[in-house]
């Protein structure tokens, strides 16, 4: 049977269920199957702290949005035009998000009375029959029934069979959007690969929905989506995490020094101790410590012992660890500190995202400790900018604080992929044989101010360095009160010099000419550039910086903000990196803010800069 | 066990003194300790360069500063946290940890029990003088309940950590107690935590003459000591008081006996191997009526080390071409081609 497709540019679909319902799952295998279709895509999983929330309650509804197209997609999606809702508590928390006349495909059975009072919903009121729906196009059916009569054959138990049903409703969509169901059927194979009853299954759950759709009549069209065009090259999709892991390794591979990875698992960080965990055939060593100072500090005992030390982790790790970058700092080690932001203070939001831990990343140790920090703006960007902190790291002798956070680290996008000759050389300042025997000092300085770390076993070198204050050259515990403050001031300075070797900032929109300007960093960076692009085309010229070296600032900076009266600064916290342009540019700039665990819609971002062009 | 080879000297003691001035109190136990480490280590046969200490904070910590090998002093309770981190990057390398019970069994308690428990090759020398010097003269989590410190005026109302008995509870794979006033033990210890592969974990007795002077009197004084300390030996009767007196077990009770004509074959032989006894050995200082022992408390050589699994796992695995591989690891996860 032929149906009508209707051509759309770009679509924005929600699966919604109970966080057992394996909706990440599905998320993640239709984002794929339209990255490898072509489309251009964003994806957010919103997903809650707890592995089981109690079934069917609203804090147990998982999310996974995706927003595809054949433009460029640089969100996942202010609302949403297709929501799947496998159950009341999932239609009921997400209904807000659904565009007017959007979409909705809900499972009936997970309507049912009990379904309805888990949700907090009058049994007598359900919002498939009464009327509240009217203006989305609601379809319904009983996935849980069709899914078991579909697996009935495979004489799989009743719980079994039911898990099953994330296949059924993701064979719909895919009937829905036009998309072949291979990808997926590869990933069920290989991924039950040891159950091939289970595999067996999965697969005809998916492609029963595939044909429900297609029979049913349910449905009045299918919709187009056709590929976007892009650059020529090699792409894969790739989530930040993934990303991260990966310009790690590459860090390594290009620098020669075999990666040490000391962390404590945590939300939302732990998926690049699982990656990074997987490839010893690099030399990738993990060791899952006993707690986040252990797994500093080991990364630290790696980078003394000559290897490029990496830890790990989200905000209340990364305080657990600052007495240990202090230590770093002090002895002028190289060292990656990887911060996963999550919505804080204390334990927070674990699985929201959040921007509020920049100002602890730039000033939140005792004593005059400055670090480098750089941060990502999209997922895939992570590969390169993790890559950054190790090369700046290795290359000037000083912590580095890479920042991502949850939205980048699981969001995914496709990646024009990068291989290593694509990336700038790293010339690690390690010594490791010393053939002349030449009168070693620990402290001597490049020009750059930078040492070169003599590593233990090298022979004739042998040295001492420790956390105390130490004199300038020789490195022996000083507590002469001006060699302290030159000290301070060397540390200082020499976080300055990175400035040199660091890219320019250059715009994102607009110029020197514009009428305002809007500052953000990390990953606000795809809300902001998509709200920018839509206020220029509305006829308001906004020029946009996204500053991904955040210590130092690229040498520029005070330049570009000095052309403009309005500047505006975007971020998710309540005005971080605001306080600090004040501070070193003195400008009065206006903080657009939210605090919510979710990222920014573009919407938000237009109006409040509206709100003050008026 | 014992090693017999013959190493070629490749350094001296006097090789391994710094430039720089020794900053602990006159008369202080961890001079001794020092002199001790300093007289050993050229006779383990390897190059000084391949020697690393690292420490935490404390007295016991500035050690590293005074030894002209590779070291680190670091910050408080993270040395052995800090060396698995090294030991594990650079196995071939020998690391020691230097701690005291302040850095070790308080704020480091945690970092210890876990490296005991995963046993890296590690030397750890934990300087046990049952007070806060550094910071004059609080009580610490040895010192011995009702203490009258600095910080507890009317007296310590902790109970103490048996630093010997935690290690074992630990699974610590090599652990022993000696004293700073007997060199000649230190040594014979040092050497044996040297050449055991896994973590050597040794508590030193050291005297702290400022805030803790004479604490371990009783174990160093002529006058007393032969009664208050017996010196274990694997294969050896326990016998102490000059040969007089030995311990004989009572089922699971040691007891106290005079060694009267032959009954010397009921006497305890240490075996260093067996951990139950071990653990009956680690009590005694809960007991003023039984000697306090020093030696080897236990022994176990057939467990991995943990540095050593690490770097197992990965020599299985290593890659030729890392360079080939990780572009092709780059592509490899579903990777599409637009023209």
């Amino acid at each position: 049977m032929s149906s009508v497709k209707t051509k759309v540019d770009h679509v924005v679909v929600k699966f919604a269920g109970d966080s057992g319902d394996g909706v990440q799952l599905t998320g993640t295998q239709f984002a794929e199957t339209n990255a490898l279709f072509g489309n251009d895509i964003a994806t957010f999983p919103d997903f809650p702290a707890e592995i089981r929330a109690p079934l069917g309650t609203v804090p147990g509804v998982s999310g996974y949005q995706i927003h595809f197209g054949s433009s460029e997609i640089l969100t996942a999606g202010d609302r949403c035009d297709v929501l799947v809702a496998l159950n009341a508590a999932a239609l009921k928390t997400n209904i807000k998000s659904l565009k007017p006349n959007g979409i909705i495909i809900a499972n009936s059975d997970g309507f049912d009375e009990k379904n309805l009072r888990l949700a907090g919903i009058d049994e007598n009121d359900n919002p498939l029959n009464n009327g509240s729906l009217s203006n989305y196009t609601v379809y319904t059916t009983d996935i849980t029934k069709q899914t078991k009569s579909a697996v009935a054959e495979f004489g799989l138990g009743n719980k079994e069979s039911e898990r099953c049903k994330n296949m059924f409703v993701l064979g719909i969509i895919y009937w829905l959007f036009d998309r072949d169901p291979a990808n997926t059927i590869h990933f069920i194979e290989s991924h039950f690969k040891k159950n091939e009853l289970v595999a067996n299954a999965n697969i005809k759950a998916l492609k029963s929905g595939y044909n429900f759709g297609e029979t049913s009549e349910l449905f009045s069209n299918q919709y187009e989506i056709s590929a976007a065009s892009y650059q020529p090259g090699l792409y894969r999709s790739i989530n930040g995490n993934q990303a991260t892991a990966l310009g790690l390794m590459a860090a390594s591979v290009n620098s020669n020094l075999p990666l040490f990875l000391g962390s404590y698992p945590i939300t939302p960080a732990s998926d690049i101790l699982h990656e990074l965990s997987k490839h010893k055939g690099f030399e990738v060593m993990t060791f899952q410590a006993e707690d986040e100072i252990a797994g500093i500090c080991s990364a630290i005992g790696a980078s003394y012992g000559g290897k490029l030390g990496i830890t790990t982790s989200s905000g209340p790790g990364i305080a657990l660890k600052t007495e240990a970058i202090g230590l770093a700092t002090m002895l002028e080690l190289p060292l990656v500190i990887c911060n996963i932001q999550r919505g804080g203070p204390s334990t927070g939001l674990p699985t929201k995202t959040e921007q509020a831990d920049l100002l602890q990343a730039l000033y939140g140790r005792n004593g005059e400790c400055p670090l480098i920090v750089v941060a990502a703006s999209t997922p895939s960007n992570c590969y390169e900018m993790v890559y950054m902190a190790c090369k700046l790291s290795l290359e000037h002798t000083i912590p580095a604080m890479f920042l991502s956070d949850g939205y980048l680290a699981n969001g995914a996008e496709p990646w024009l992929i990068k291989t290593l000759e694509e990336l700038p050389d790293i010339e690690p300042h390690f010594i490791t044989d010393n053939p002349n025997q030449a009168d070693y000092q620990p402290y001597a300085r490049q020009e750059d101010l930078s040492r070169f770390h003599a590593v233990p076993g090298t022979p004739g070198m042998e040295h001492r360095i420790g956390g105390l204050e130490k004199e300038t050259i020789t490195g022996n515990i000083s507590y002469d009160p001006a060699n302290h403050e030159t000290m301070v001031k060397i540390r200082a300075a020499k976080v300055e010099n990175v400035a040199d070797y660091i890219p320019r900032q250059e715009y994102v929109n607009g110029n020197n000419n514009s009428k305002a300007l809007i500052i953000g960093w990390g990953s606000t960076y795809g809300s902001i550039t998509t709200a920018v692009r839509e206020l220029n085309h509305e006829g308001l010229d906004i020029a946009q910086i996204h500053i991904q070296y955040l210590s130092p600032f690229p040498k520029n900076l005070g330049e570009i903000i000095g052309n403009f009266k309005q500047v505006f600064v975007a971020e998710m916290n309540n005005g971080q990196l605001i306080k600090v342009i004040r501070d070193k540019y003195m400008v009065d700039a206006i903080g657009i803010n939210k605090i919510q665990g979710q990222p920014f819609q573009v919407m938000e971002i237009k109006e409040s800069i509206k709100q003050y062009l008026k | 066990m014992m090693e017999t080879t013959e190493h070629k000297v490749l350094f001296t003691s006097k090789d391994l003194e710094t430039d720089q001035e020794v900053r602990w109190c006159p008369g202080c136990g961890d001079y001794a300790i020092l002199k001790s480490v300093q007289k050993i280590l050229p006779e383990l046969g390897r190059p000084k360069h391949e020697f690393v200490f690292v420490s935490g904070i404390g007295c016991s910590s500035r050690f590293p500063y005074y030894m002209d090998t590779y070291g680190m002093h670091s910050i408080h309770g993270r040395a052995t946290a800090i060396a698995t981190g090294l030991k594990s990057a650079r196995p071939e390398l020998s690391v020691w940890v230097i701690t005291g019970d302040g850095d070790a069994l308080s704020i480091g308690g945690n970092h210890l029990i876990h490296t005991l428990r995963r046993n890296p090759d590690l030397n750890i020398l934990l300087f046990n003088n049952q007070i806060y010097g550094l910071t004059k003269g609080q009580f610490s989590p040895t010192s011995e309940q009702g203490k009258i410190t600095k910080s507890s005026p009317v007296g310590v109302a902790d109970l103490p950590f048996n630093p010997i008995a935690l290690a074992l509870g630990a699974n610590g794979t090599f652990i022993a107690r000696t004293l700073d006033r007997d060199p000649k033990h230190q040594q014979e210890i040092y050497k044996k935590a040297y050449r055991h592969k896994g973590t050597s974990f040794v508590e030193i007795y050291q005297n702290c003459n400022v805030f803790n002077d004479g604490t371990f009197e009783v174990f160093t004084e002529k006058s007393s000591k032969p009664e208050h300390t017996i010196f274990v030996e694997h294969g050896q009767p326990l016998l102490f008081a000059n040969g007089s007196k030995g311990i004989q077990l009572d089922g699971m009770t040691p007891r106290v006996v005079d060694i009267i004509d032959n009954n010397v074959d009921q006497i305890w032989v240490h075996d260093e191997n067996d951990m139950f006894k071990a653990y009956i050995l680690s009590r005694f200082s809960d007991f003023e009526s039984l000697p306090r022992p020093f030696g080897v408390f236990y022994i176990n050589d057939n467990k991995p080390t943990f540095d050593g699994a690490l770097n197992e796992q990965i020599s299985e695995r290593k890659l030729l071409n890392k360079k080939e591989a990780f572009n092709q690891l780059l592509v490899s996860k579903n990777s599409w081609r637009v023209e």
